[in-house]
């Protein structure tokens, strides 16, 4: 029982298993897994080379593993990861990664377009298991949130897009549509964090949980969402390539405050206070839980 | 089908933490490590106020949240209900630890003792090398019930085969034992006193129960 913790105990606390580390592996699991998609989109269209983005979308996908490996306290078995698909979304995450390193190769080294759109397509499927991975914990009521998963594959795609923009955009590369279609995600990006963000305000998280997302919200919505459309409206190349890299960067933001500030537990309950001793039932308690919940 | 269950009497938990202390003599639990825990809750406002002591740990559920996420088949369930961890499987990503909803799990990372960096001679003694960087949790001192059992004793009737909180715990607030047994002790107090499970919403059919009040 801690003793900062109020409530002897009970309250939800922010979790401690989990660190930037953590975070770390949705960062580079998003943006490289958007990157493959939206990089396969704009080689199509001539911007970007196949290998180029099999290369850079899979760096960023394997700093993100290498996160998770320098957190694990076992890092050595690593190989254990695999044992378990029937129902982990951490194993079907490994072994996607596998499915998609190993085809990523051949995208890389043989600069070959379709390997990559297979590239992409393996990595909708990675950060599919992303979103799972956190709704599956059911440990932390921000995160097992039905909404979360979308998020995830919002902040994904739209990271993915502002990327692929700032590779492009300064050339003149970028390819037809993808200014558009950025805006696009951003706006969905946009509104399923506000959805989010009202479900979890509507007592599916505690009081702490609400609280730090509610103070992510202006800056996410400012600097993460409007900033970059207006900078991409404004037409200019060096400024849609800001906006890309403010809109992976606000993605990341929000990922390192959904696991390191509003991973808050669940606590503990007592639907009744018990009888003692002379004393009658009493209604229950939820120490950290608002009164909507 | 035997189902091993808890039962803490909230009526007669006085806070004493015992139970506490007789888990980590037995298992030798680092500092900050509690796998039998007593929660103090104040409820209510004045003039009506009331102090709850709530006795929580692992809750061996039908449907364990650890075990489903486990990556490495580390978490298991046994027929009998308890849920164990295989410390040479476990990989330590705590996945585990963030799955469950009765904070129940822990994971250290480096030898940690009571004063600092130099162990006393018991915790020297006892270190384990192989509960550091893994997963560790209450285990219903399972060890000590399949002995017993194999010695022909009564889980939750007899010491020797009964968590040593439990056989602690000094105003019989917590109970243990076979919940499909009709006539064992748990099976009786659950079906003549009120009861709840923590967060059963949850899903996890929690093997913990909570008495509240008498009848049902």
């Amino acid at each position: 029982m801690s003793k900062s913790s109020p409530f002897g105990g009970t309250a939800p606390h922010q979790q401690s298993n989990w660190d930037w580390r953590a975070a770390g592996n949705f960062i580079g699991g998003g943006s490289g897994s958007g990157l493959l998609v939206f990089g396969f989109a704009a080689c199509l269209g001539g911007g970007l080379s196949a290998g180029l983005v099999a290369l850079a979308g899979g760096a960023l996908i394997g700093l993100g593993l290498g996160c998770v490996w320098l957190e694990i306290g076992k890092p050595w078995r690593a190989v254990n990861v695999f044992f378990h698909p029937q129902t982990s979304w951490m194993t079907r995450e490994g072994i996607v990664a596998l499915a998609l390193y190993t085809v990523g190769g051949g995208a890389a080294l043989l600069n070959s377009p379709g390997l990559l759109g297979v590239m992409a397509l393996i990595a909708c499927g990675f950060v599919y298991c992303q979103g799972r991975i956190l709704l599956a914990a059911r440990g932390i009521p921000a995160w097992r949130e039905k909404r979360v998963l979308p998020l995830i594959l919002a902040t994904a795609a739209t990271e993915g897009s502002g990327l692929a923009l700032a590779l492009t955009a300064p050339t003149g590369m970028a390819a037809p549509g993808m200014a558009q279609a950025f805006l696009v995600v951003l706006a969905i990006r946009y509104l399923v964090w506000r959805s989010y963000l009202a479900r979890l305000a509507a007592g599916k998280a505690p009081m702490g949980a609400v609280a730090a997302a509610r103070r992510l919200s202006p800056p996410l919505g400012l600097a993460g969402h409007l900033l970059p459309a207006l900078l991409v409206l404004s037409g200019l190349s060096w400024a849609a390539a800001l906006a890309g890299m403010l809109a992976a960067a606000s993605g990341w933001g929000l990922k390192y405050v959904l696991v390191t500030r509003m991973a808050l537990t669940q606590g503990f309950a007592l639907p009744v206070t018990p009888s003692r001793g002379r004393g009658t039932t009493g209604p229950g308690v939820r120490p950290g839980w608002g009164e909507a919940s | 089908m035997t189902r091993y269950v808890m039962v803490a009497d909230l009526r007669r938990c006085v806070g004493c933490q015992t139970c506490t202390a007789a888990c980590k003599e037995t298992n030798a639990t680092p500092p900050g490590v509690q796998w039998r825990r007593v929660l103090d809750v104040e409820a209510g406002e004045y003039p009506d106020v009331r102090r709850i002591f709530i006795p929580t740990g692992c809750q061996h559920c039908d449907e364990p949240p650890c075990l489903e996420v486990c990556p490495s088949t580390a978490t298991a369930k046994r027929a009998d209900g308890i849920v164990t961890i295989n410390y040479d499987l476990c990989i330590g990503c705590a996945y585990c630890a963030i799955a469950c909803p009765y904070e129940a799990r822990f994971k250290v990372d480096k030898a940690e003792y009571a004063y600092g960096a130099t162990p006393m001679d018991n915790e020297r003694a006892r270190r384990d090398a192989e509960k550091i960087g893994v997963a560790t949790k209450c285990t219903f001192c399972v060890e000590r019930i399949d002995a017993g059992i194999k010695a022909g004793k009564v889980p939750g009737i007899d010491p020797e085969a009964t968590p040593a909180c439990v056989n602690s715990c000094i105003s019989g607030a917590l109970r243990f034992g076979d919940i499909e047994t009709p006539n064992h002790p748990v099976a009786k107090l659950v079906a003549e006193n009120k009861w709840f499970r923590m967060h059963e919403d949850q899903g996890t059919g929690p093997g913990f129960y909570y008495l509240w009040d008498n009848g049902q």
